[in-house]
């Protein structure tokens, strides 16, 4: 994107931290189950509830699944260990959180966004989650001045993985950017569902501001950013009331801050000053985790391809440009694969592209209509035994029963390619009919060009194609 | 019925049928009935749990089905193990009324075994002290003397064992909690290698010091208790991934051969009577064809200091999270924070309260290198000295405890002079390896004195061989 991203002569200057919920079948810690959504506290146990003398068994799985994600942002995967971090909340039932310190599990790689820039990635390391605190009564659902406090234990010790970017995102859409695709990959290698709705998927954004060249200015930290929009307003916003600050002659704060969806401004959550002491140490009830080479192999060997790929070769299979919308969406959608099956049965692969992307935009990542049967529609498309017009009326009922014989349909529907010589005739007779809209039309008046066309279409039935008509038109017009 | 005095003989009897383990355990109850109130070695006497227990082995028996080798044996628990269903207090107020849902790794592995658990023992507050005075529900005094110390932590444990409320029991290790209490009580105690026994319901302390392991009448009974309690745990990840230990073949086993190491910069202060004791095992053991090797271990001075930064720096952390919210006491307030600090201040004693603000102070920014960070170095010091001194020596043997137990009250208001209690049990502990108690005679004033038998990681049966040894050499016979 544009390297030239300013606001009032300012840089803007921004580092994500994500945090992900790994999609694992028990915590990271113990042998309950890891699931949204269910009646709360029917997900714990000793080690969950932190209750004295219970100790914490590491999970493969959430260790793998890490690795998955580390090896998908091009990381280094290293012997790592496990510090305690120290601080008080209800809904932390240790009063510490088992989490990776100064040696994590993933570092040094970097998530490239569709355009090709690269996004550092510091680091990507495991923790647990805290349970979920629901405070009644007050105001704004915060603890203080709330008459009492609900606390669900189901989400505390499910598998975490912090993935720190560096700080090396210029703009607001590519904040917007990093986080769809990660968002993506993280999906394609079955890590996280990754919804930020549901909060499997939480963005904090390090936004601070200086002028081209200057040393980095003074950051502040964005919580509570609940979707991609979000991200954008809340990084704009608190890049222009930094600008604001430093413009009226003021100080950055070193501060967290807490983005308000609904009056979309940023406000102070707490200083630097009052941050806490965590008091981090070697977690004494694990050992290191040393992951063997053969298992790193193993896990990286097992990726699935991630988007990037999955653009380049769609790219290159249709000529569409691999950040351009139609493979952007149809790689989202998980529906590329289908596109090169439609192809290799004979289809133009830029139409098959064209269709998936309009016609199947409620379909799953594979289709039900089977590839042949879209092949064979766009193979009449393209020979011009269809025209586009009616291409899309006969997907459209393909689409609808789950596959069908395009030249059936066609037939049932009357649609035959119409030849020029009975266009033009029906063209003729047209103008014929509608004399003050062709007087119009040959005035200037473009808008009456609707109304002909039209017409036509309802004299052909449907069976003439849009383009053709209005080529007509224009060279009777001359 | 004549009595029985060790596990051994109790399990052999009970499954061979001649003994019912229902009647051995009347007898440890009679016992209790008349002494435990000038002792107060007990939080709890769980009677009808252990009379159901008792009789369970017995209809195994009866049936054909052997109850295992701890059949019908009467043990007495460390009250900071997890016991379902049945309060468990480190003897502390904050844990006022909590029964955990759950069985720590050992009680499951004992009960499996054929014990009878007998009653929950009083400690020092989360096992933080050296005397047992520190509990919350008031000390346990020395069958030997009822005006002096039983030591401690698990002062409960070792004064159950020597006064005959139980045929043995368990306590936990941090820094020489079970070891100092079995000396000053005259029974034998054993810390086994850390990971040897899984911590898994032993309510935490310190975690990377804590390790649990069995107070006995002899040096056997510790083997056999020892056998039943360890092998690799899945629940505890730093159980050490191996099978349960094998030590009975080691202690009729000629210590002829064995390198045994005097430490020769062994820090001083301890009894006459006790450095006298010290210096006739290490006699004996030449008398039967030992070698005693001199080896010097130069960082062991630094050990109580580095101890007492690591300790309470883990305590500290461990002990958060006693809110009054989830269990246990609570004092209520206006509001959360005031309940929080009401509940805190009220449900802890001094010497927590001293130990979660040194711990707190040590992990501090600003002062973690300082204190924290150089103690984690003087523990690997430490280790490097001990693998120094294993070269040449196979154990080491030192005193266990520089002073015979004490009069209650002598050190209540002197915590340093209360710590020192510690100084020749606490690096074993900070290096993760075994070491053992075994009664060796008399001090002062006819108290009983303990000798530290000190092996390298998993050299557990080579301490047990030298303590079988001591044990049979020892002044005055086994006892």
């Amino acid at each position: 994107m544009s390297e030239t991203f300013m606001i009032d002569g300012y840089e803007l200057v921004v580092g994500l931290e994500v945090h992900v919920e790994l999609a694992t079948a028990t915590k990271l810690f113990s042998a309950s189950a890891n699931r949204f959504g269910d009646d709360p506290n029917t997900h714990i146990d000793p080690v969950t509830l932190g209750l004295p003398g219970a100790l914490p068994v590491l999970n493969r799985q959430a260790v793998e699944l890490a690795m998955r994600i580390g090896l998908a942002l091009n990381c280094s995967v290293q012997a790592c260990t496990f510090h305690r971090k120290n601080y008080f909340y209800p809904d932390m039932p240790k009063a510490y959180q088992i989490s990776q310190y100064d040696v994590p599990l993933n570092i040094d790689g970097w998530l490239e966004l569709p355009g090709g820039k690269r996004i550092g990635i510091e680091r990507a390391h495991l923790e647990e989650d805290t349970g979920k605190s629901t405070h009644i009564g007050g105001t704004g659902g915060r603890i203080h001045g709330s008459d009492y406090s609900l606390i669900d234990f189901n989400r505390a010790g499910v598998p975490l993985v912090e993935i720190v970017g560096r700080p090396d995102i210029a703009t607001p859409d590519e904040a917007k950017q990093y986080v769809t695709e990660l968002r993506q990959i993280l999906v394609a290698i079955g890590a996280s569902d990754a919804k930020m709705e549901e909060g499997s998927m939480r963005c904090d954004a390090n936004v601070s501001v200086r002028k081209p060249g200057a040393p980095l200015g003074t950051r502040c930290e964005i919580k509570n950013v609940n979707s991609v929009r979000s991200l954008g307003r809340a990084i704009e916003y608190e890049a222009r009331r930094q600008i604001a600050l430093i413009e009226g002659g003021e100080k950055v704060r070193q501060e967290t801050r807490h983005w308000d969806e609904n009056d979309g401004r940023t406000h102070t959550l707490r200083t630097k000053e009052d941050a806490d002491d965590y008091r981090y140490f070697l977690e004494p009830d694990l050992v290191p985790l040393a992951p063997e080479a053969s298992w790193i192999d193993a896990v990286r060997a097992a990726l699935p391809m991630l988007p990037r790929e999955r653009r380049a070769r769609l790219s290159s299979a249709t000529g569409a440009p691999s950040d351009g919308e139609a493979v952007m969406v149809v790689v989202e959608r998980g529906q590329d694969d289908y596109v090169l099956a439609v192809a290799a049965a004979g289809a133009d692969a830029s139409r098959a592209l064209v269709h998936v992307k309009e016609a199947y935009a409620e379909q799953g990542a594979t289709p039900a209509v089977p590839a042949a049967d879209l092949a064979r529609m766009i193979v009449l498309e393209t020979s011009g035994k269809l025209t586009s017009t009616q291409a899309k009326t006969v997907l459209a009922e393909i689409v609808a029963n789950g596959g069908g014989d395009a030249e059936k349909i066609a037939a049932a529907k009357g649609f035959e390619a119409m030849d020029t010589g009975a266009l033009e005739a029906m063209v003729d007779e047209v103008i014929a009919a509608q004399a003050d809209a062709w007087a119009k039309y040959c005035a200037g008046e473009e808008k009456a060009m609707g109304a002909l066309v039209g017409a036509i279409m309802k004299a052909s039935k449907g069976k003439a194609d849009g383009k053709a008509v209005t080529a007509l038109l224009q060279s009777k017009r001359g | 019925m004549a009595e029985l005095s060790n596990a051994v003989d109790i399990a052999t009897a009970v499954r061979n049928g001649s003994v019912s383990a229902v009647a051995v355990l009347d007898q440890y109850l009679a016992r209790i009935d008349s002494r435990e109130s000038s002792i107060h070695a007990f939080n709890l006497v769980t009677r009808e749990q252990a009379r159901s227990m008792a009789a369970k082995v017995d209809a195994d028996v009866k049936a054909g089905r052997d109850p295992g080798p701890l059949a019908g044996v009467p043990i007495a628990l460390k009250d900071n193990m997890c016991t379902r269903g049945v309060p468990t207090t480190c003897s502390s107020r904050i844990l006022e009324g909590w029964k955990p849902p759950y069985d720590a790794t050992v009680v499951t592995r004992l009960a499996e075994a054929g014990a009878v658990f007998v009653g929950k023992t009083n400690l020092d507050e989360f096992a933080m002290g050296s005397s047992t005075e520190n509990s919350a529900f008031g000390v346990t005094y020395n069958p030997h003397d009822t005006s002096r110390v039983s030591g401690g932590s698990s002062g409960g444990s070792a004064a159950a064992v020597a006064a005959g409320f139980a045929a043995a029991s368990l306590g936990s290790d941090t820094g020489g909690s079970i070891r100092q209490p079995a000396a000053l009580c005259g029974v034998v105690g054993v810390k086994p290698t850390y990971g040897t026994v899984s911590r898994y319901g032993l309510v935490a302390f310190a975690s990377s010091l804590d390790q649990i392991g069995p107070f006995t009448v002899d040096v056997r009974d510790a083997a056999v208790l020892l056998e039943a309690m360890s092998g690799h745990d899945p629940l505890d990840s730093t159980s050490i991934p191996q099978p349960a230990l094998s030590l009975q073949g080691s202690l009729d086993r000629d210590v002829k051969g064995l390198r045994i190491g005097r430490i020769t910069d062994l820090p001083g202060g301890s009894d006459p009577e006790v450095e006298a004791r010290l210096a006739e095992s290490f006699e004996a053991l030449a008398a039967a064809g030992a070698t005693i090797v001199d080896v010097e271990l130069p960082s062991m001075k630094y050990g109580l200091t580095a101890y007492y930064l690591i300790a309470p720096a883990e305590a500290s952390s461990n002990l958060a999270r006693y809110d009054g919210v989830r269990y246990g006491l609570r004092v209520d307030a206006a509001d959360t924070n005031a309940m929080y600090m009401a509940t805190r201040a009220a449900g802890f004693g001094d010497e927590v309260k001293r130990r979660i603000m040194l711990g707190t102070y040590a992990l501090s920014a600003g002062y973690y290198d300082a204190y924290y960070g150089k103690a984690l170095k003087v523990r690997r010091l430490i280790s490097d000295d001990f693998a120094r001194a294993y070269q040449k020596a196979d154990v080491l043997l030192t005193p266990t405890s520089p002073i015979v137990a004490f009069p209650v009250g002598a050190k209540v208001d002197d915590p340093l002079s209360m710590y020192l209690c510690d100084v020749f049990t606490i690096p074993t502990n900070l290096a993760g390896h075994p070491a053992m108690s075994v009664p060796f005679g008399t001090g002062a004033h006819g108290l009983p004195v303990g000798v530290q038998v000190l092996a390298p990681t998993l050299g557990e049966s080579v301490m047990f061989q030298v303590a079988a040894h001591l044990e049979r050499v020892a002044p005055g016979g086994a006892k």
